[in-house]
């Protein structure tokens, strides 16, 4: 055995690697491409989640956009007004105003929605769609088996008696939810829009009543009772314009499915006894 | 050299012996960086630019280090060791000098260091072209000519397939392997011609 060789062999790998070593320790200096140190400190700031909700392909590319002043510090919907300010701290700019924006499920039926079979696939709102036009009678309800739940990367929105409900504090506005429907019945609306239409039906009257107890039969009184021309009946369907929405709540009071819903109705006596109101109903019929 | 003898050398590895479809090398980036055309040929202006660059360092290193010094077996770990360090310079240096054309090449630069192509071509110049430093060149530069080929030709019919009616079980790898297995098949249509 010739010794020579392994110390031979050793040598010269080792000797190149130091080389190489050596060649892109100086390069890494030489070549080194001054980075605008915003750009990092942005990007430490922001939340990292690359959701997309600010309109860019992800976190770094909107601090990129951010540091080259193509881009204005409220864009990002998670980190909300904080971030904005913090933000624009950074940059050095005045803040402007957040549009906070949120998914909302345009859905009430639940278990007031007729069923046509009992499903009993994967527990998955695709796959329960692609069955049979899905277990549920109404074409457009929710079918409340979670896709969006699991999209949801803020813990946000959760299947509350056989319906998806979005938590308003938490969603960010990234609307990966929407993507997650096959019934495409999330939609985004302003954060401040407090009056929403909670139904996604354009089944005509008669026939959405043999299948859901509160879905949009139609009748317009809605439209009717808005002063500010904000709600309107489109095929079958009344839906809300929330830049003439004032929220004043008449809409809610008149609406006879007791299906749009007032976020700060909510909180009150009055909407407890909407609800003890359609039990009562129900009992009747049974 | 002569100039036919290059041209046929050139030939050969581009249509002959391509890498991806014939030898069967650099097949991770030939289905992972095909979905889409222009991707495919960013990813193929990068490998032909390294794999130029290499065939000439890692000739360097096999003629002057390697084979004085009786270490041709340590051919492998020597040309990984140089196609790493080349692959971070050019980085570097693109980052500096071409920002423009490292934006676009960005992402794809990084991931040839682990190419099976790029190790493939030192290693074969080593074992055929050892002299010749012409004929190493215009192999590895050839060679990579003809992954290009191949992966542009395959990112167009992989962009044809999404409107193709093919059984849903098929969908994604499985049909793109069934489709790179036909387009091998045509590259086999080349073996028999001896250029040289």
């Amino acid at each position: 055995m010739n010794w020579m060789n392994i110390l031979y062999a050793v040598l010269i790998l080792g000797l190149l690697g130091v080389f190489f070593g050596a060649v892109l320790a100086v390069a890494s200096k030489v070549f080194a491409v001054e980075k605008d140190e915003r750009y990092d400190e942005i990007l430490e700031n922001l939340p990292g989640a690359n959701c997309g909700g600010c309109g860019y392909s992800g976190c770094s590319a909107y601090a990129e956009k951010l540091v080259e002043g193509t881009a204005k510090p409220g864009a990002c919907p998670v980190g909300g007004e904080q971030l904005t300010a913090k933000i624009a701290e950074i940059l050095g700019v005045k803040p402007g105003k957040n549009t906070r924006i949120t998914a909302l499920v345009r859905c009430n039926g639940g278990n007031h929605a007729k069923k046509k079979y009992e499903y009993a696939g994967a527990h998955d709102c695709v796959s329960a769609n692609a069955l049979a036009g899905s277990p549920l009678s109404c074409q457009y309800g929710c079918l409340g088996f979670g896709s969006c739940v699991s999209a949801c990367l803020f813990d946000a929105i959760h299947v509350e008696d056989g319906v998806a409900k979005v938590d308003h504090e938490k969603c960010t506005g990234c609307l990966r939810c929407l993507e997650a429907c096959p019934r495409n019945i999330i939609i985004s609306v302003p954060y401040t829009a407090d009056v929403n239409v909670l139904c996604s039906s354009h089944e005509r009257g008669a026939e959405l009543r043999k299948i859901c107890e509160i879905g949009c039969i139609g009748c317009k009184l809605c439209e009717k009772a808005c002063q500010y021309d904000a709600i309107h009946v489109v095929d079958n369907l009344a839906s809300i314009d929330h830049d003439k929405c004032t929220s004043c709540g008449e809409c809610v009071k008149k609406c006879p499915r007791h299906l749009i819903s007032d976020a700060d109705l909510l909180n009150e006596n009055e909407d407890a006894e909407l609800l003890r109101e359609r039990e009562q109903k129900k009992a009747a019929q049974e | 050299m002569s100039f036919t003898e290059i041209f046929g050398l050139a030939l050969s590895a581009i249509l002959i012996e391509n890498f991806v479809l014939v030898k069967f090398l650099g097949i991770c980036p030939f289905l992972g960086v095909s979905k889409k055309t222009e991707t495919a040929a960013g990813m193929g202006v990068a490998v032909i630019f390294v794999m130029t660059v290499a065939s000439a360092f890692t000739f360097a290193v096999d003629k002057f280090l390697l084979r004085p010094f009786k270490l041709e077996y340590m051919q492998t770990v020597a040309f990984i060791l140089v196609i790493a360090a080349l692959v971070q310079f050019v980085e570097l240096f693109m980052q500096k000098a071409l920002p423009a054309l490292h934006k676009s090449l960005g992402i794809y630069l990084p991931l040839i260091t682990t190419n099976c192509a790029v190790l493939g071509v030192a290693l074969l110049n080593a074992q055929n072209y050892a002299d010749s430093f012409i004929a190493s060149l215009v192999y590895g530069a050839s060679a990579a000519v003809g992954f290009t080929l191949a992966i542009v030709l395959f990112a167009s019919i992989r962009e044809r397939l999404e409107f193709a009616d093919y059984p849903k079980c098929f969908e994604g790898f499985p049909i793109a392997l069934v489709s790179a297995s036909l387009l091998a098949m045509a590259f086999m249509g080349f073996q028999g011609m001896k250029i040289f």
